[in-house]
């Protein structure tokens, strides 16, 4: 419902300048946010995971301009992202060559143009249907470039990829960009000029045009416009900021490979925009920050994160189908009401429950991951500090006693939490109505 | 000579080896209430489909003032200055109220694809569809999702966004259909109100809504017109009341 909201979005003008002013002071805090990080975060793996964020963040939000905004579900984003990407990579490695005076902060610019000249060629075929039909050809464009990637190996680099090297291009102010924070600031600063771009976008009339031909494509036919042309227009503008954030991305490696425009690259974006929810602005950016993290984090703890991932994707899509800013906006008229911190009990308990019960799964996901792809190490395997004989009963018993605790805790719980739920709906909307 | 605001000559529909409009020849003038009336099956909502551009006739020119529109894709007809309505309500269910008839609005302001205007900004965007919302009674529900609405309230919606663009030719398919009677009452006062100074051409079931309404009523049967009259006229006709009128009076 909340999420309905949301997207309808309302206009009257008083509401308009209200709107306004509460719009331009969440950039402005935006902008604190991403000046600030920084400071807090200082170590080198921090700057580089918050860099990788902030590319993630424009990417997201450039495939939910499809997919979230005008209901066209792609399988190949990451096209437009990776040639992005190698086009930067080529158009730094002939700058530096020629020592044309062009710095680096305007460089993505060329991953943007080239991620709208090929959503125009690919797009010009793809979004003349919509629905199953564009999904079907975005599956297919995405493996014409993924293999053709292996064939043309002087533009792709074979299996090494393209390298370059960023400190060498013109500089301005004596920037050379050669330190990560450096590179994490051109990140942001695109990252906020992109993420204000794409919200504007939203809010003018091909972005209200967007929505109608997501909810029903037909009935736009009957006033006045075309959706084919609708969806072509937003896919050439959500090619042009995946190229951007390509573009980042090869600046801040400075090495692209085949793997840039590959379909796991495609997936990701899909999973990042999906988990942090495709019915809310907001949502691709929580999702491209907890995938981001998720990424690199779980990738040191466990060598089958990949796993992981896709459990959590199965959850959001059966149980928070809004995904994470659906889950936060739902309580938004609760938090307005002050009847949110009645939920906080049950939903502790209801926390620790699905902690157990997570406890147990991943025990069980790892111990049968031991006993079967490591069966070499021998059987001992060390998970949470302590170290057992995978082999042995006790450890299996173990997870099994935790994965059924947790799930007859959740049962037990889940009416309380329910209950509160409700009765805090109530109490926000008594609390409204007098 | 004025062309007529609507012009069908010899106009046919097959579906595979099935005719479902058999040679439909028919003129609407400007400013008429014309209603099509018939029994179901008889391709009345067939004929909408090709005047509007949903379906292409497999025979047959279709005439906008004068124009030939043959053919033509729904939008280009539309863009013409006509607009249709559907018998199964056909909104953008989880936009607001606002938002729909907004959409409707957009594209005779000549705003089309426009990335670069901030919509909340564009004064006669919002006055019109202050205007259309006020016209179908809605005005205190704009920030409902349309979805949630109540039927009548979607039937009222499903006008607003056909009369949003200002078309000049009015198609509506069964207004009335499903509602009670004091609703189709208040159906009836809006239709009046949003047709006047337009070209309406509805169809519809309910012969007290017909006969109220219409200046002239075509009896379509079999894919065919059996009649075109006056309402008076067509009430008399002895072919309307064995085909027609016979097996539904209720």
């Amino acid at each position: 419902m909340t999420q309905i909201a949301e997207t309808a979005g309302m206009a009257t003008p008083a509401r308009d300048r209200f709107a306004m002013l509460r719009r331009s002071g969440i950039w402005i805090v935006a902008i604190l946010l991403f000046a600030g990080l920084p400071l807090v975060f200082r170590s080198g793996s921090a700057l580089t995971m918050l860099s990788l964020m902030g590319i993630m963040i424009i990417f997201a939000l450039s495939y939910n301009m499809l997919l979230g905004q005008t209901g066209m579900l792609s399988f190949g984003h990451a096209v437009y992202y990776g040639l992005g990407a190698f086009f930067v990579v080529h158009a730094m490695n002939a700058i530096i060559r020629a020592r044309y005076p062009i710095p680096l902060p305007v460089v993505p610019l060329v991953g943007g143009i080239a991620g709208l000249v090929f959503a125009i060629i690919f797009g010009s075929v793809s979004t003349r249907r919509g629905g199953t039909a564009f999904a079907m050809i975005s599956l297919g464009l995405a493996e014409l470039v993924a293999s053709s990637s292996l064939i043309l190996r002087g533009f792709f680099g074979g299996e090494e990829g393209i390298t370059t090297n960023r400190t060498r291009l013109f500089r301005i102010l004596d920037i050379n960009f050669g330190a990560q924070i450096q590179v994490y600031y051109l990140i942001a600063a695109w990252c906020i000029v992109c993420m204000i771009a794409m919200y504007a976008l939203t809010r003018t009339p091909f972005g209200r045009m967007c929505n109608a031909v997501r909810e029903n494509p037909e009935r736009v036919e009957f006033i006045g416009y075309s959706p084919t042309i609708v969806r072509f227009i937003a896919f050439c503008l959500s090619g042009l900021f995946a190229g951007v954030a390509g573009g980042l991305a090869a600046i801040n490696f400075e090495i692209v490979n085949a793997s840039y425009v590959g379909v796991q690259q495609s997936g990701v974006v899909l999973l990042a925009a999906y988990i942090g929810g495709i019915g809310h602005f907001v949502g691709p950016v929580l999702g491209a920050i907890l995938v981001t993290y998720l990424q690199i984090m779980l990738s040191d703890v466990t060598e089958i994160w990949q796993l992981y991932f896709g459990l959590m994707f199965i959850a959001v899509v059966m149980f928070a189908p809004g995904g994470l800013a659906g889950l936060l906006l739902m309580h938004a008229p609760l938090l307005r009401a002050r009847v949110l911190h009645r939920l906080a009990g049950p939903y502790l308990l209801l926390l620790a429950a699905a902690l157990i019960a997570a406890a147990g799964v991943i025990l069980v996901i790892e111990l049968g991951h031991h006993l079967m792809a490591k069966a070499s190490d021998g059987s001992v395997m060390r998970m949470f500090g302590v170290s057992f004989d995978t082999a042995s009963v006790s450890p299996w018993l173990i997870a099994a006693t935790l994965v059924a605790a947790g799930a007859l805790l959740t049962r037990i719980v889940w009416p309380i939490a329910t209950q509160a739920w409700n009765d805090a709906i109530a109490a926000a909307r008594t609390g409204a109505r007098s | 000579m004025i062309a007529p605001a609507l012009e069908l000559s010899g106009i046919r529909k097959d579906f595979a080896r099935t005719q479902i409009i058999r040679g439909v020849d028919l003129a609407i003038p400007r400013g008429e209430r014309h209603a099509i009336i018939g029994p179901n099956g008889a391709g009345k909502s067939t004929l909408f489909n090709l005047i509007s551009g949903r379906l292409r006739p497999s025979a047959g020119i279709i005439r906008l003032h004068g124009g030939d529109i043959t053919g033509a894709r729904p939008q280009e007809i539309n863009r013409r200055g006509l607009a249709r309505s559907f018998q199964i309500t056909n909104i953008f269910p989880r936009l607001s109220v606002w938002e729909n008839i907004r959409c409707g609005v957009l594209w005779s302001l000549h705003y089309k694809y426009s990335f670069w205007h901030g919509i909340d900004s564009l004064r006669d965007v919002r006055e019109r569809t202050e205007h259309v919302l006020h016209e179908i009674n809605l005005s205190n529900r704009r920030e409902v999702p349309a979805g949630v609405l109540t039927y009548a309230e979607q039937r009222a919606l499903e006008i607003g966004i056909t009369i949003a663009g200002g078309a000049e030719i009015i198609l509506l398919d069964e207004p009335t259909a499903g509602m009670s009677h004091a609703e189709a009452e208040h159906a009836v006062a809006l239709i009046r109100k949003i047709s006047e100074g337009r070209t309406l051409v509805m169809i519809e079931h309910d012969m007290s809504v017909v006969f109220d309404l219409a200046d002239r009523i075509s009896v379509l049967v079999y894919g065919q017109i059996i009649a075109s009259d006056a309402p008076p006229k067509i009430k008399a006709n002895a072919e309307v009341q064995q085909a027609y009128l016979g097996t539904v009076a209720a």
